[in-house]
C-alpha cells in the first residue's frame, strides 16, 4: 500500500455510500491506520446524488479538503456513470469499481476513456441473496477493500464482524447476513 | 494513558463535555453543531453524566439559562453556530460583562444571509469584540483538548471571562479522523471542580448579579473586562504548560509550522492551517522556504508575540474565512497588520478572503498564495492587498 491512498465515493442519498465510507475509515483504523472519512454535505434528500471521501495513510493526515485526484472511485450506483463525471481527476494507476451488471464495452464507453482498471460487482444480486434485501454499501465496502488492498481480507471480516456485532446488537439476525455479503463480494468483484 | 480513537469533530467536543461533566448544558440544535447536544443528552439520558440538560427553546434562551446557572455558582456549558449564536448575541455581552466563566463549543458556520449551513468564520468574528477568549481549533484532536482546557482558563481568578471553542463546521465537524482521548478519571482530575469566590446560591454572601450600572461605574468595570482579558495570556500558557505536562501535547497561543527559517509565511486559523502544512511539506522538498503562523488564541490578541514571530519574513499572506465586508480587510488582517504597525514591524503583508460559505480551499489554492508570495518578495511590490482566493470569476 502506497503512504496516503485516497477514496471518492459516488452513490445516492439513502444507499448508504457516507455509511460506507465511515465503515472503511473504522476498518482502516483498526488496522492501525491514519483516516479521514468524510462525506460533502449537500441539500440531502433521498436519491440525490452524494459523494463521500476516504483518506488512508501510514502517517497523520493534516490536509482538509475534497479529494480531486482519487486512487480509487467507488460508484454505488450506475445510473450515476451518465450525469456525473465519476473519473475525474482518478489517478491512471489506480481504479474504479462500480456496482453494475452493465457490459465491458458501455462502461468504457461511458467513462470516456479511462485508462486506469475498472472492476464491476453485482452488489444488488449479491445483497438479495445475502441480506434478502438491498443494502449496496455492504458489497461495495468489500470490493474496494479488494481492490485497494488497503487490509487483507481475513482483517476486513474479523473487524466487520466486530462492527456489526455493535451496530446491530438489537437486531443480531442481520449479522450472518451481512458477514454473507461481504464474503461473497471478496470473491466476486471483478476486473473488466 | 491516552487512548488511540477516531472521531468526528463533534464527537470530540461532545467527549469532552462528557469528561468534564458540566453542572448545567443548555442547548438548542444547529447544524452543524446540532450532534454535540444530541450526543450530550444521550450521555444525561443513559446516567453517563449527573449534569442538568436544559432543552430550551431558543439559543437566547440557552445562553440566558448558563447564564442563570453560572451566576447560581455552577459549571454550565452550551454549543451553537452561525445564527444560534447572532440570536445569543445580546446574552453574550452579558456572559462577559457579568464575568462568567461559560464554555461555549462554537462550530463555524456562515451567518446567513444567503442562507447557507457550510463553513466559515463569519459567525466567530461576529462576536470577537463581546470579551469572550476565543479558542481556535485544526482539527479534533484540538477541539477536543482546546475544551479539556477550556474551565482552568476561564475560571482561574485573574480572567473569569467566558470562552469559546471554535472548530471548522462540517470540515472537521463531520469527519472522521484519528484523535488521542484522556482517561475519564485524569481529565476529572486536571479540570478541577469549580469553586467560584461569589454565587447567587451562596447564603452566607447575599450578593446581587447584573443591577444598573451607570455613569459612576460601567466604564471602571468594563476596564477590569478588559484587564482580565489581558491576564488571560498568561493563564492560557500556564494551564496550557501543565497540559503539556500531563499528555504530552504542546499548545501555545499559536503554532509555528515551518516558520523559523521562512521567507514567506500564511498566517490563518482552524482546519486550513492543516492544508497550509500539506503544501508547505511540498514546498519545502522543492526547495520554497514556506511556512504557517496558525493562530490558537484569537482573543486575547498576542499581538507582540506575532509581530515577532513574523518579523523576519520577506512576504506573509493573512487568510480570512470571512470578509468584512469593509472594504479594507478581514478582521485578522487588521488585527495582524495593526499588531505588526504598533511594534514597528514592515513586512509586507496581503489580505485573502476565503472559503466563505463552505468553499472547498484546494491545496492547488494554497499553493497560489504561495506564489503570490514569490512574487511579491521578486518584485517588492504589494498591488491590491485585500484579495480573494478561489472565488469564482466572472465568465465573460
Amino acid at each position: 500500500m502506497k503512504d496516503l491512498i485516497e477514496i471518492r465515493w459516488h452513490g445516492r442519498g439513502g444507499q448508504g455510500a457516507k455509511t460506507a465510507s465511515l465503515l472503511l475509515a473504522d476498518a482502516a483504523f483498526n488496522t492501525g491506520k491514519y483516516i479521514q472519512g468524510f462525506p460533502e454535505y449537500g441539500p440531502e434528500r433521498m436519491g440525490a446524488p452524494i459523494t463521500a471521501y476516504n483518506r488512508i495513510s501510514t502517517n497523520p493526515i493534516t490536509i482538509h479538503t475534497n479529494i480531486y485526484e482519487p486512487d480509487y472511485v467507488v460508484v454505488v450506483d450506475d445510473t450515476l456513470l451518465e450525469s456525473v463525471d465519476v473519473t475525474s481527476g482518478l489517478k491512471e494507476d489506480g481504479a474504479i469499481v462500480i456496482n453494475t451488471t452493465k457490459s465491458a464495452d458501455y462502461l468504457r464507453n461511458v467513462l470516456k476513456g479511462y485508462n486506469g482498471a475498472i472492476y464491476t460487482i453485482d452488489a444488488k444480486k449479491i445483497s438479495e441473496e445475502a441480506l434478502g434485501r438491498y443494502f449496496p454499501n455492504t458489497p461495495m465496502l468489500a470490493a474496494i477493500v479488494k481492490v485497494s488492498n488497503v487490509m487483507t481480507d481475513e482483517a476486513l471480516l474479523e473487524d466487520m464482524k466486530g462492527s456489526f456485532k455493535h451496530k446491530f446488537a438489537k437486531k443480531p439476525e442481520v449479522i450472518d447476513g451481512n458477514m454473507k455479503a461481504l464474503e461473497i463480494a471478496l470473491k466476486e468483484v471483478k476486473k473488466i | 494513558m491516552s487512548i488511540r480513537e477516531r472521531l468526528s469533530g463533534n464527537e470530540a467536543a461532545a467527549t469532552a463535555m462528557k469528561q468534564i461533566n458540566p453542572d448545567v448544558v443548555a442547548a438548542f440544535p444547529i447544524t452543524p453543531s446540532t450532534e454535540i447536544p444530541q450526543y450530550f443528552s444521550t450521555f444525561v439520558d443513559n446516567g453517563v453524566v449527573d449534569t442538568e440538560f436544559v432543552a430550551v427553546e431558543s439559543e437566547h434562551s440557552a445562553m440566558s439559562a448558563c447564564i442563570g446557572a453560572e451566576a447560581a455558582g455552577a459549571r454550565a456549558m452550551t454549543a451553537t453556530s452561525a445564527n444560534g449564536l447572532s440570536l445569543m448575541w445580546e446574552m453574550i455581552y452579558i456572559a462577559s460583562s457579568l464575568r462568567l466563566p461559560i464554555v461555549l463549543s462554537l462550530v463555524n458556520r456562515a451567518v446567513s444571509g444567503p442562507l447557507n449551513i457550510h463553513c466559515d468564520h463569519s459567525d466567530a468574528m461576529g462576536v470577537r469584540d463581546a470579551g469572550w477568549i476565543m479558542l481556535f481549533s485544526e482539527n479534533n484532536q484540538e477541539a477536543y483538548d482546546n475544551l479539556l482546557m477550556a474551565h482552568r482558563i476561564a475560571e482561574n481568578e485573574n480572567v473569569q471571562l467566558p470562552l469559546m471553542v471554535c472548530q471548522d463546521g462540517f470540515i472537521t465537524s463531520h469527519s472522521i479522523e484519528n484523535i488521542q482521548l484522556e482517561e475519564d478519571e485524569e481529565v476529572k482530575k486536571f479540570v478541577g471542580t469549580y469553586k467560584p469566590k461569589h454565587y447567587l446560591l451562596n447564603d452566607k454572601e447575599p450578593i446581587a448579579v447584573g443591577p444598573l450600572d451607570l455613569q459612576g461605574f460601567l466604564f471602571e468595570h468594563k476596564a477590569q473586562q478588559a484587564e482580565a482579558m489581558k491576564n488571560a495570556k498568561d493563564v492560557i500558557l500556564k494551564v496550557s504548560e501543565d497540559f503539556e505536562k500531563w499528555t504530552g501535547r504542546h499548545y501555545g497561543l499559536f503554532e509555528e509550522y515551518m516558520l523559523e527559517d521562512a521567507e514567506i509565511a500564511i498566517v490563518c486559523i482552524n482546519s486550513t492551517a492543516g492544508t497550509t502544512k500539506f503544501v508547505i511539506d511540498n514546498l519545502r522538498k522543492q526547495g520554497v522556504k514556506a511556512g504557517l503562523l496558525k493562530l490558537r488564541v484569537f482573543r486575547p490578541f498576542p499581538s507582540t508575540e506575532i509581530a515577532k514571530a513574523l518579523s523576519h519574513l520577506k512576504a506573509v499572506a493573512v487568510l480570512d474565512r470571512a470578509d468584512s465586508l469593509n472594504a479594507i480587510g478581514g478582521a485578522l488582517y487588521s488585527d495582524i497588520t495593526s499588531s505588526m504597525y504598533t511594534e514597528n514591524v514592515h513586512v509586507p503583508m496581503v489580505n485573502y478572503v476565503y472559503g466563505l460559505g463552505g468553499r472547498d480551499t484546494k491545496s492547488t489554492d494554497i499553493e497560489s498564495v504561495f506564489n503570490d508570495l514569490q512574487e511579491i518578495v521578486k518584485t517588492n511590490k504589494v498591488e491590491n492587498p485585500y484579495r480573494y482566493l478561489g472565488l469564482r470569476k466572472e465568465e465573460k
